[in-house]
């Protein structure tokens, strides 16, 4: 769908050239969440914007659906942008029309009839859940409104790649959410490829099916959303996992675990990608003459199931523990007796 | 009552000013606002990193409205007295005063118009151009709508600007409340004359000030 070979971007500013993309290949599959994450400055914001050319390249190409845009003629890219949705962190509305005149915008760029127009802008108003809405002005909606708006109207024209950039970062963490949802549930729909980029890994964690780590124009690491969140190999990625699951072995709780609880019965189960096995406990519980005390642990969702890791203690006869923790290895749940602090 | 305060006033002659102070105001204010929109235009767009970023262009448009806006408008009108012959046939009356007037307001308005093109949220237009609008669908759907208030804000303050040089082009024979406020009030020592056309163009001012406002705030979504 969109493929990315050796593109770079070098900004020259008065005192020193700027490389903010640095020699980037890249493969996104249609109807992929694909999110790129990188700290302030690593140039996410450059890589996004090449791929609809606010910015040219300094090198390098970037082929969407068969056409390279970093050629395209001025009309030709006109063209070619009706076909690739873009939305804002800041929203960019204008606010001298209504939210029906700004999602119709876009169609009378394209030179569509006022008819169909008006019934299109309907559709969009229903879909990104703002009906009634239409009339008011941007000045009159909270944010999380605001960005529907620029969603609805990112997918006026049809587009099959719609590009984020920070989409969410201006809102407060229940908006982020919302927004999100709607995300998963267009690119569903509309079988659409989204490319996001974003400075969170909760959002990363939450919809995207592949994700890119970015560092200096560079990307330091790729992969599927889960693999890189059980095997983060860059430092940066970790820092990244961390932001969500937090760390804790490095946290003090486990020695506190350690001082409060017998050691030997203590397991650490680890949740990778888990859809078959959410019951785990209950069904430990269940089949085993043993008490399962919960001592510690984040377990998250992912968009290919869950991951995280549980600190538990189980009191009961010795042998009978032994059968649990065997029964534990027969499923996909990864265990350590006695963790070390 | 208004015999005994103003014993020389001729209601008749008054009235003629009164609409000829309007006419070139009105006139002047529509032709400021398109040339001046115009020049406000280029100058904006050919700035560096515009949409038709050019260097030459806008050196030439910016000399040419600082150039204008340097002359004094006694001046400019003396200046422009063949020009106005050629184009208007005559050099008096207040047909006659609108190419001196035009000419004057509209590269004030357009520095204005320049100020409030630099306040449009850069988001917007980039939105704009990521959707893949044409130059003509940005300055007209985008630029234009978005500075609105502000371009009103501006052209009435010209407006009053214009309302003050009428008076001066008055003094040279172009009619309206200044040419009869200097020839009947001022050489007869008809001092209520004076001050009945002093009344009559403040009226004038605070009819645009009003109009300018009420449309600047109506327009404003913000
Ligand atoms: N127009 C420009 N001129 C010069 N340098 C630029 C320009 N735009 C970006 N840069 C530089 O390129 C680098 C990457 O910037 P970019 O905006 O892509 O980062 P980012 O990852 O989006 O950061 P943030 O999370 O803060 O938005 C930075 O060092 C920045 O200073
Ligand atoms: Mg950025």
């Amino acid at each position: 769908m969109i493929s990315i070979k050796g593109l770079s971007k070098v900004f020259q500013t008065k005192d020193q050239a700027v490389t903010a993309v640095d020699n980037l290949d890249l493969t996104i599959e249609k109807g992929e969440i694909f999110g790129v994450i990188g700290y302030s400055g690593a140039g996410k914001s450059t890589f996004i914007r090449l791929l609809n050319r606010l910015e040219d390249p300094s090198a390098g190409s970037v082929v969407i659906d068969d056409r390279d845009v970093a050629s395209l003629k001025k009309k030709e890219l006109r063209l070619a942008r009706q076909d690739i949705g873009m939305i804002f962190q800041h929203f960019n509305l204008l606010w001298s029309r209504t939210v029906h005149d700004n999602i119709a915008f876009p169609l009378e760029v394209a030179g569509v009839a006022k008819k169909e127009r008006d019934q299109r802008v309907e559709e969009l108003i229903e879909l990104v859940g703002l009906a009634g809405r239409g009339q008011s002005y941007p000045s009159q909606l909270s944010g999380g409104q605001k960005q529907r708006v620029g969603i609805a109207r990112a997918l006026a024209n049809k587009p099959k790649v719609l590009l984020c950039d920070e989409a969410t970062s201006a809102l407060d963490p229940e908006t982020t959410d919302s927004i999100l949802d709607l995300l998963v549930d267009i690119n569903q729909k509309l079988n659409l490829t989204i490319v996001l980029i974003t400075h969170e890994m909760h959002v990363i964690r939450k919809i995207c099916h592949q994700v890119a780590v970015m560092e200096g124009g560079k990307i330091v690491e790729q992969g599927d959303v889960l693999d890189v969140f059980l095997h983060p190999q860059k430092k940066v990625t970790k820092r990244f996992v961390d932001q969500v699951m937090g760390d804790p072995e490095k946290e003090n709780s486990l020695n506190l675990i350690h001082d409060t609880y017998k050691s030997d019965s203590i397991l650490k189960l680890h949740f990778v990608g888990e859809n078959t096995n959410q019951a785990l406990i209950s069904d430990i519980s269940r089949k085993f003459n043993i008490d399962v005390n919960i001592l510690h642990g984040k377990i998250t969702q992912t968009q290919k199931g869950a991951y995280g890791t549980l600190f538990v203690q189980f009191s009961g006869e010795q042998n009978e523990i032994e059968n649990v923790v065997g029964y534990i290895q027969s499923t996909t749940v990864e265990v350590e007796v006695n963790p070390s602090a | 009552m208004l015999e005994s305060l103003f014993p020389n006033v001729e209601m008749e002659d008054m009235l003629t000013a009164t609409y000829e102070t309007l006419y070139m105001t009105i006139i002047s204010v529509a032709g400021t606002f398109i040339l001046g929109l115009m020049l406000g235009l280029l100058l904006y767009l050919s700035s560096p990193g515009g949409l038709w970023q050019n260097r030459t262009l806008n050196m030439v448009t910016a000399s040419t409205v600082n150039v204008l806006r340097a002359i004094p408008f006694i001046i400019l009108i003396l200046l422009l007295f063949p020009f106005t012959d050629f184009l208007v046939g005559t050099i008096r009356g207040p047909k006659a005063a609108l190419p001196a007037l035009i000419i004057g307001g509209a590269p004030f308005y357009a520095r204005l118009v320049e100020i409030a093109l630099k306040e449009v949220d850069k988001g917007v237009l980039e939105a704009a151009k990521a959707m893949g609008a044409k130059y003509r669908s940005i300055i007209f759907k985008v630029l234009l709508p978005e500075s609105m208030p502000a371009l009103i804000s501006g052209i009435t303050v010209t407006a009053i600007a214009l309302i003050g040089y009428t008076a001066v082009a008055g003094a040279i024979g172009a009619g309206g409340l200044g040419d009869f406020a200097y020839f009947y009030g001022f050489q007869r020592s008809d001092w209520d004359v004076v001050l009945a056309c002093t009344i009559l163009i403040i009226l004038i001012v605070f009819l645009f000030q009003f109009v300018g406002d009420s449309l600047s705030r109506r327009l404003d979504r913000r």
